[in-house]
């Protein structure tokens, strides 16, 4: 079984979040970046596959060379290949048709991304993957289960779980669940010196034209200073939740 | 050019985020000068559309869209979509909206954008707000394509109630074959979601212990609210995963947000940062989660949410 895992390189979730050029880029200067929380999760249950249903894990992403460090971290997990897309990824829909441009290629019985990304939060690339190549889709997956070439999957969905079955080829939108946090693999020494001699492919982009350009980027304005209450003064909370929040 | 809102039921029950992607519908619409239409799905009392200022609503009932896929409502949005030259559709986020939203834009190469918090400051270019980077930030962006499709963050418009025709049209739908189907679906009754909650009570470790969870069940059922938990308490099983929130977790974008004993550890806010109103119960005054705070009570929990508890049931 051929599984893609898509990956993105997302700021670490304690970075500071500033903006430069006239206010319409992230500032990138002394971020540390990462392998997005949810495609990690996406990752760790590919390499299980590779045992359970004898799995070839490719991991790609969209972006310049900046990304290849995580890719290198993503065979050092224990990925089999990796692939590079080579342009500045600008919007979800060109980030997709590159990679739709590359299925259409190689064909992969599974692929996997995380459910959003913690940088733009757009939660589009799976879902527009799976609508260009008409694959089947799952998102917010908690579990997955592949035999025989048929897919059962639980997606979360408002106060419960749903369990969906498909053919393949099938596109999961992965979070936490579908393994959990204490599940994902720490790379150890024998991982990075074996990852050194995996193949990490840079592919030339189609250059797609993107359809949703962030323009201008804003801060959120400052939050006023926290209202103390005394414990003792409970009715002025109920008071102000009221009469001045009015959300009660 | 026309507006088209998928107004989103659950058991014949309109839900309250659609009625808000209607309000938007109808905001946008007039900003445009069109008429707003709404297509419902296997939902018999539409009606309530009407006062959101709706004036033709598209009636779909089909046995094979009985159960939520994406593919299938997709195909039977694409089929709307088609027949009525329709240029921009409005979703709201909900977990199925914006699981349907990303896959029809791939199905019919829209432009989707989602988490917009406002309706377009400019119609030409297409310019719309949307927030990212776990509502650190925003932007401001541009979008083109023939369809748009729109998911807005919930709680961010609200509910505007307008005049409309109203006016119940039957559609009528294609065959639709699926390649997916739900086998099955487990779902808690009579409890509130923390998607559909205007209100959440969350707690963390400093409630020591899951014995002690009954005050925050209290405190959610005199309030209406739903119940959540920071991630130690449901990595450690005190409580269900379903109910983490935080940025691995639930997003939460209530407007009441009540954090008891969670020192607000910055992915935990990340999660819930586009609640409205946030309400901070700890005894630690130097917990980062003040600083995030609109409201705080630097106290004991045991002895601030029982009171908080009567003092509610006693306002009522």
């Amino acid at each position: 079984m051929n599984i893609l895992v898509c990956i993105s390189n997302v700021p670490d979730t304690t970075s500071k979040i500033n903006f430069i050029d006239n206010d319409s880029k992230f500032d990138k200067n002394g971020v540390q970046f990462i392998i997005n929380p949810n495609d990690e999760f996406g990752l760790t249950k590919a390499i299980w596959m590779k045992d359970s249903n004898n799995a070839d894990v490719t991991v790609l992403t969209v972006g310049d060379s900046s990304a290849d460090a995580i890719l290198r971290k993503c065979l050092a997990i224990g990925a089999d290949k990796a692939i590079r897309i080579d342009c500045e990824a600008i919007d979800a829909s060109s980030v997709s048709k590159e990679i739709v441009e590359h299925c259409n290629e190689v064909k992969y019985d599974l692929v996997i991304c995380g459910r959003e990304s913690i940088d733009y939060n757009g939660g589009l690339v799976p879902g527009l993957i799976a609508g260009y190549l008409d694959y089947n889709f799952v998102t917010n997956c908690v579990s997955l289960n592949i035999e025989n070439g048929k897919a059962k999957c639980s997606r979360e969905i408002s106060g419960g779980i749903e369990v969906t079955e498909s053919d393949l080829p099938l596109v999961i939108g992965a979070q936490k669940g579908l393994v959990e946090e204490s599940d994902l693999i720490i790379p150890n020494m024998r991982g990075i010196m074996m990852a050194r001699q995996k193949p990490l492919e840079v592919l030339s982009a189609k250059n797609i034209k993107a359809r949703a350009i962030d323009k201008k980027y804003f801060k959120p304005q400052e939050k006023a200073e926290v209202k103390l209450i005394k414990p003792d003064e409970l009715d002025k909370l109920i008071d102000l939740l009221e009469n001045e929040a009015k959300v009660i | 050019m026309g507006v088209l809102v998928y107004a989103e039921s659950e058991n014949n029950i309109i839900k309250k985020s659609a009625l808000e992607a209607v309000s938007y519908g109808k905001a946008l619409a007039e900003k445009i000068g069109s008429r707003l239409n709404c297509v419902v799905i296997n939902c018999s009392e539409p009606n309530i559309l009407k006062q959101y200022g709706t004036d033709k609503i598209f009636n779909i009932t089909n046995d094979s869209l009985k159960d939520f896929t994406s593919r299938s409502y997709s195909n039977a949005l694409q089929q709307v979509i088609k027949a009525e030259n329709t240029s921009i559709l409005i979703l709201s986020s909900s977990a199925d909206s914006k699981y349907l939203g990303a896959h029809l834009a791939g199905f019919t190469d829209g432009s989707f954008i989602s988490n917009v918090v406002g309706i377009p400051d400019n119609l030409d270019p297409f310019t719309v707000k949307r927030s990212c980077f776990t509502n650190k930030g925003f932007s401001s962006t541009e979008l083109t394509g023939d369809i748009k499709i729109i998911s807005i963050s919930a709680n961010s418009f609200g509910l505007i109630e307008n005049n409309g025709d109203g006016k119940i049209e039957d559609f009528h739908i294609e065959d639709i074959s699926s390649t997916i189907t739900v086998s099955n679906i487990e779902k808690q009754s009579g409890k509130v979601t923390i998607a559909d909650a205007d209100v959440v009570v969350s707690a963390g470790r400093g409630l020591k212990g899951p014995e002690n969870w009954h005050l925050v069940e209290e405190l959610a059922e005199v309030l209406g609210a739903a119940t959540a938990c920071s991630k130690p308490v449901s990595d450690m099983g005190w409580r269900p995963h379903s109910e983490h929130v935080g940025q691995t977790g639930k997003p939460v974008s209530s407007n009441l947000y009540i954090a008891i004993g969670i020192s607000g550890a910055i992915q935990h806010l990340a999660g819930i940062n586009s609640s409205k109103i946030k309400v901070v119960i700890n005894n630690d005054p130097e917990a980062p989660f003040f600083k995030a705070a609109d409201y705080g009570i630097v106290g004991d929990a045991f002895e601030v949410i029982p009171q908080l508890i009567t003092k509610l049931k006693n306002r009522k």
